[in-house]
Formats: structure tokens, sequence, C-alpha cells
């Protein structure tokens, strides 16, 4: 059971390496393009709301590996072109999550009572301050467990990208069984990388709630 | 004001499933191997035997109580496993499984077909989810551990598919270096492409299938497609304006029938039906009718009897 990982310690650490880069940049760019398209949803100009309800409804039923292959097979048939497969993966990783974080960032401006972008309005504050310096704050408060989830999806997500020429903790068991391992225990071994992996967010996720619990 | 907030979110919806409509349709056709000429033909005929008894084999005994076997094959091999638009199967391969199967006793027509992907045969065929397999499987030391391997049924070598305007390569592995390189996921070509490091670790690209490669390839993602020749002769003749094989094999890639490890009956009795074959031409007849249309003439190899 153990030499399956020491025997082939440097696929795994190279496979969840990948995975843990995928990841980190997915979750930030998606967090900023979530968060963006939340302050479309909820803008004054219909255009806008129009945009993010479109991109929300359109991404959110889309399966993700249709994301993927289209980026990876329809997209080179139209000439656009990403450098590598890893980009690519980061591409249709982002495009996918920040509609759930949209939708979750969403949820969490609506907690906030009407009366404070009024109270704010009423000052003289544009859209964007009202947005970013009064409503945005206390929503994010509210939505720490719900946007904890939905990164702890794209973690598990990122393995999808060993179906497109991506070398990540996915890929790892095809390796394996071509060098005649034992699958179960390689399974096993993945299982407890993402353990490992996922454990951090659990705390973050604590940690955040008791920083920005209200009284 | 809920009643129009209401038609549009409907209307985005209907946008949203025309929207996934069309981004379904995209990967199919960039498949590759989609030359509309490569419909399956009609397949040899067997004539099934009567009374076949394999003494102390559980695999027979289980096909015995089903009444026809479950094969595992490829479905995206041209000429060697392939299944065309109509969900008609073909090829070298699926004949040979065809062949196995009537000379067990059971109706070829009534086969059950599983496509397992190269990665996960060993499981397949291990956790009992087919009863044999008849894939472009090389047989190999590391897999012998895990799988019965009845045959070589044939011979095959590594080499690459390239565009056919591409010169570059012509040379065979050793022009490989500073080129992209695809292949199947975990598969034996592409091991031993980072093994001899016949390009850099950034160059290579690992799909799930042969066609996905293939469509990248087409698309001049990677410059090279790497695995068995018979394979890629088989894609090459489904495009051959633009797709060529370059001919200078660098490995020797037996494929055998895969059995369960244990069913070592089985794996004797698969072998015995493949000598049959081999002396009174059937092997032959259905290179002749599958492979063998691309042009390159073959004999039965000798098998391994271990």
């Amino acid at each position: 059971m153990l030499s399956v990982l020491t025997d082939n310690w440097e696929l795994f650490v190279d496979g969840f390496w990948t995975t843990l880069r995928l990841f980190v940049i997915a979750a930030v760019l998606s967090l900023a393009l979530g968060t963006l398209l939340a302050g479309f949803r909820v803008s004054p100009v219909p255009a806008m709301r129009a945009i993010g309800t479109g991109y929300v409804n359109v991404v959110r039923n889309t399966p993700l590996t249709l994301v993927f292959a289209f980026l990876v097979f329809g997209a080179p048939k139209m000439q656009i072109s990403l450098p590598t497969f890893f980009w690519s993966a980061v591409v249709a990783l982002t495009l996918y999550t920040s509609a759930f974080v949209c939708e979750i960032v969403r949820s969490g401006i609506n907690t906030i009572s009407p009366g404070q972008a009024e109270a704010a309005r009423s000052v003289g504050m544009t859209f964007i301050q009202v947005l970013g310096i009064v409503v945005l704050p206390q929503a994010f408060r509210a939505i720490v467990p719900p946007l904890t989830s939905v990164m702890i999806a794209l973690l598990k997500n990122t393995t999808i990208a060993a179906g497109f020429s991506v070398a990540e903790a996915g890929a790892i068991p095809a390796v394996m069984a071509e060098r005649g391992q034992n699958q179960m225990a390689t399974l096993v071994w993945i299982t407890i990388g993402f353990l490992i992996l996922i454990i951090p967010l659990v705390f973050l996720q604590r940690w955040a709630e008791r920083r920005t619990a209200v009284a | 004001m809920r009643m129009r907030n209401l038609v549009a979110t409907l209307g985005v919806a209907a946008l949203a499933l025309t929207a996934a409509a069309c981004g379904g349709d995209e990967p199919t056709t960039g498949g590759g191997g989609n030359a509309a000429s490569d419909a399956c033909g009609d397949l040899h005929k067997f004539d099934v035997a009567s009374g076949v008894d394999v003494a102390g084999s559980a695999t027979f005994t289980k096909i015995k109580s089903k009444g026809a076997p479950v094969v595992g094959v490829k479905a995206d091999q041209p000429n060697l496993g392939y299944k065309d638009a109509d969900g008609k199967r073909c090829g070298f391969d699926i004949e040979v499984a065809r062949m196995v199967a009537a000379n067990l006793g059971f109706d070829p027509d009534k086969i059950e077909y599983k496509e397992i992907p190269s990665a996960n045969r060993e499981t397949a065929i291990a956790g009992g989810e087919i009863d044999y397999y008849v894939g472009t499987y090389s047989i190999t030391d590391k897999r012998k551990k895990q799988v019965g391997f009845a045959g070589p049924y044939f011979i095959a070598g590594q080499d690459l598919l390239v565009r056919k305007a591409d010169t570059s390569m012509d040379a065979g592995k050793t022009a490989l270096k500073g080129k992209k390189v695809c292949s199947a996921t975990g598969s034996t070509p592409i091991q031993r492409v980072k093994d001899e490091q016949l390009t850099e670790a950034s160059n290579i690209s690992e799909f799930k299938t042969y066609s996905e490669c293939v469509s990248q390839l087409l698309d001049n993602k990677v410059d090279a497609v790497t695995t068995d020749d018979a394979i890629l002769k088989g894609y090459a003749a489904t495009a051959p304006d633009e797709l060529k094989v370059v001919g200078k094999p660098f490995s020797t890639e037996k494929y055998g029938i895969g059995v369960p490890l244990a069913d070592k009956a089985l794996r004797d009795k698969v072998n015995s039906i493949l000598e049959t074959s081999a002396s009174d031409g059937t092997w032959k007849k259905i290179y002749d009718e599958t492979l063998g249309k691309s042009g390159s003439d073959s004999t039965p190899p000798p098998l391994e009897k271990y």
C-alpha cells in the first residue's frame, strides 16, 4: 500500500502540483469574474443585467466537460487558440466556476437590507461605491460557507482536465495502470491527497467565519 | 414587474439551451476519422461450434450462463476496432473477437461489446466486467502479472502519424525532438516517448482516445500522433489527403487477447482457436477483409504459450 505511493512519488508530486496550480489560478480568476458578474446582475443598467443573467444561465447549465471540449476541440476550428492545454483548462474552470460564484455573491447581496444601499446613495455615492464600499463587504460575510463549497467543488473539478491533456492528479490512475500498479491503492492515495488539499480550505472557512462574525 | 422578469428568464433559458446544443455538436464533428466513406461493410460469417466445453474455466461457465460473451473492444480505431455511424462494429480486432466467440460455441452476432479505454483494461478484466478483451492490447511482462494473454494474433510497431505536407519527421523517432507529440493517456507509446526522451516533457499531450489526438493534429495543435502503425494506418486511410504514416516503426507490439489471469484453461482454448485459424486460412481471410485493405500484407505470428 505505502510502496504504491513511495515507488511513484514523483508522479504523485507532479500530478498534485499541477492540480494545485490549476486550482489556485482558477479560484482567483473565478472569484474576480464571479464578483464582476454579480455586479452586472444587480446593476441599474438593463443591458448589463441581461449579460449577467445570460452568462449565468448559459454556463451554469452547460456540463463542465462540454466547456472543456469546446475550448480544446471546438475553439481551434474557429481560429481561437490558447497557448497550452493547461491554460485551456484554467479558462474552462474559470468560466464555469464564475457562474456559480456570481450566484452566491448575488445571494449575499440580497441579504443586505435595501436601506443600506439607499442610505449610501443618499450621501452621493455612485453605484460602484455603493457596491464596493457598503454592500459587498457585508455580503461576503454571509457567503463564506457556500463560497467554500464552490471552491471545494472547483478543486475536485480540476480532475476533468486529465481528459484534456493536462497531467494533474486525475491523470495519475492512467499512468499507474500502465505501470501495473494496484489501482485501488492508487485511488486511495489520490483521495488522501485531495483531503490534504481540502482541509486548509475548511480551516480558512472557519477562520473567515469567526473573523466576520457579528456580535 | 414580476411577470417581465419571468419572461426574461425564460427567454435566456431558451437561449442557453440552443447555445448548449451547439457546443455539444462541436467535439463530435471534430473527433477525427469523420470521413463518410468509412462505414462498416459486411462482417465475416463464422461457423458456430457446437458442444464446446472448456474444462476448469470459470469464465466459460459464466459466459455459458449468460448465453453470449461480454467482449472489451476499442471503437475508434478504423480497420481494427471501429464503430460506424450506424452503431455497427467492424475491423480486424472485432473479427478476432467474433472468431473466438464462434469457436467457443456462441453466436458472434450476440456478443455484448464494451468500450474499455486503454487505462482501464486490467481493472475491467480482473473485475469480471468483461470476459475477454480484443483491442490492440500489447503483451508486456508487466501486464502479464495482472492479465492472461492468448496470442499474439498480430504484430505491430510504434510509428508516427503526421500531416501530409510535413516532411520534418520522415526520419522517424530521432526527428521528434522539439515536436509536439500526442498519444493516449498513460499508453505504452507515450511512456516510450517519455522514457527515451524523444521530445521534451512540455511537448507531450495525452488524450483519452487516439481520435482526439488526430483531431488536434488536424488543427495544428500537435505535430505527430504516435502509437502502433496498424492503428495509425487506419486513421491515415480516413484522411489520405491530409495525413500520412512516417513508416519507420521503432518497437515491436504483440497484440494479445486479454483473459482473466487465473483462467489458464480459457487462455489455452483461445490459443488453440488462434492456431487453427492460422493453419486453415481464416486468419488470412479476416486480415485481408480488414487491415489488409490498407495495402500491406501480413502473416499470422507464432503464438507465445507461456
